[in-house]
């Protein structure tokens, strides 16, 4: 177990190195860039706000029922709903969509180049493949998750409007006041940096598992499982670090 | 010239290349054979660079190139051309695209210019109407052309083919065997062959270096194949009842 962790750090390293050099031509690197963010970020804009307007909707359910006390005030429904979703919702458990979404297709796309030696091609040409695979999906990705996450916390708290309005547990005007009540613009900066360094191991760690020699299409799908358990394990303990760094 | 110096690779505990010397010809078919399992992929991937050796020396035109920085082995990788067992061309990308890509990397010309070339390349290869295809549209024989019009777009010096007939019908085996030799003489690469098919070693095998257990066991020209004193080689390339019945006719 401890050779195997070293051995993937050693090989994670040696990845690096070779995905954060200079690209060969920076034309191709940002026609890259852009066409990553397009299949990696805006096709996951529907996926994160279905959830989030459910997740909005549930946690102004589960607050109201859970404060129903005459001596709390309706409004703190709307700041905790908005406190939720801004502190972990939309960046931690987004973070841990995407490892899904995100992660496995890029695990599962570059361990089919592997296996089909559409990787050796590119190396026999001398591209650095991890370069030109690898550095524009790291810079698309954490350029755009952290916009995706903003869209997910406007999204929940319209999910929550929506639900306020359709039972009438509070009043909107109540739901109102609590999003703006004791607002700390600082949250939005601590959620932007944990949203980067999530989507940051995610495509890294995901690159990884895709590089690994591949015998058989099984190992493709293989990789990409144990690609996604290991980023999800690895967002947890970043969120608990950077929770401990920069909120205590 | 391409020279490989008591090469020993092994993947963990198996020892799949053992003291492998030899050399590939200038402007000429070099075909490595062997049965499966010989160490023919492995030795074509580590002369091309695509394996790092645990000891021995590659060189080309002296250069030895397992000492080189990755800098200076990209130069030469450069010079290269490769055809890929299974073709290996870029799923997302159309035949054309597939064939422009490492000028898009390495030249500084107009999309005409890069566009001519790959017009000519895919001429060259008889694929003049396909560019727009992608390669899940094309025919295993079809995908193979793609590649070698890939691997020479770049007037490479060194050409590799991993068992170019893998996987096609006797006739079109042919048809990419013969491009391969036409293109080798053409433009006087130094062409480097895996195969196990004998067909290929009697129509364009001009040196052949035949592995046995990952060791070079035999080197010669076809010439010799069919009267080298060599049991291993022999049983090799008398496997086929044809090649049999060649050998020794029904009276």
């Amino acid at each position: 177990m401890i050779k195997k962790t070293l051995e993937l750090t050693g090989q994670y390293i040696l990845l690096m190195k070779r995905v954060f050099t200079r690209p060969e031509k920076w034309r191709i690197f940002w026609k890259q860039c852009l066409v990553e963010m397009e299949k990696l970020g805006l096709t996951s804009v529907p996926l994160i706000g279905i959830i989030s307007i459910a997740i909005g909707a549930v946690l102004v359910i589960q607050t109201a029922f859970n404060i129903e006390n005459p001596f709390i005030p309706k409004m703190y429904v709307g700041y905790m709903v908005r406190e939720s979703l801004i502190l972990e919702f939309s960046c931690t458990m987004v973070a841990l969509i995407l490892a899904g979404k995100v992660g496995s297709n890029i695990s599962s796309d570059i361990g089919t180049m592997r296996l089909t030696e559409q990787i050796d091609a590119m190396e026999m040409m001398g591209i650095n493949s991890a370069n030109y695979l690898v550095l524009p999906k790291v810079v698309s990705v954490c350029l755009f998750n952290p916009i995706l996450m903003l869209f997910s916390f406007m999204v929940g708290i319209l999910g929550g409007w929506l639900i306020v309005a359709a039972t009438g547990m509070i009043t909107l005007s109540q739901y109102s006041t609590g999003l703006r009540f004791a607002f700390n613009g600082y949250y939005i900066l601590y959620a932007v940096i944990k949203m980067i360094v999530f989507s940051f191991i995610i495509v890294t760690i995901s690159a990884l598992y895709g590089y690994s020699p591949k015998e058989n299409s099984m190992e493709v799908g293989r990789a990409s499982t144990r690609s996604i358990v290991t980023i999800c394990l690895l967002i947890l303990i970043s969120d608990l670090m950077l929770t401990q760094l920069m909120l205590n | 010239m391409i020279y490989a110096e008591h090469i020993n690779k092994s993947f963990g505990d198996q020892l799949v290349l053992s003291d492998v010397t030899v050399g590939f010809e200038e402007g000429k078919t070099n075909l490595i054979i062997g049965a499966s399992g010989s160490g023919k992929t492995v030795l074509l991937k580590a002369v091309a660079g695509l394996h790092k050796i645990d000891s021995g020396k590659i060189l080309y035109d002296k250069t030895d190139f397992t000492a080189l920085a990755d800098k200076q082995q990209k130069e030469i990788h450069k010079q290269m051309g490769m055809l890929f067992q299974g073709a290996a061309l870029f799923d997302f990308a159309t035949a054309r695209e597939n064939v422009r890509f490492p000028l898009d990397f390495f030249t500084d010309w107009s999309l005409a210019e890069k566009n001519d070339r790959v017009d000519f390349c895919l001429e060259r290869v008889h694929l003049g109407d396909i560019g727009n295809k992608y390669p899940s549209e094309l025919s295993g024989g079809m995908q193979k052309r793609v590649g070698i019009a890939r691997a020479i777009v770049m007037n490479p010096r060194y050409l590799f083919c991993d068992e170019p007939n893998s996987g096609l019908d006797p006739q079109t085996a042919i048809v990419i065997d013969q491009l391969i030799s036409e293109l080798t003489h053409e433009y006087n690469m130094t062409t480097i062959i895996n195969t196990h098919d004998m067909n290929s070693v009697m129509a364009i095998g001009e040196k052949l270096v035949f592995l046995y257990q990952g060791k070079k066991e035999w080197e010669g020209s076809r010439d010799d194949i069919l009267h080298a004193d060599n049991k291993p080689l022999n049983d090799f390339v008398f496997a086929s009842e044809m090649a049999r019945l060649l050998k020794n006719p029904i009276s």
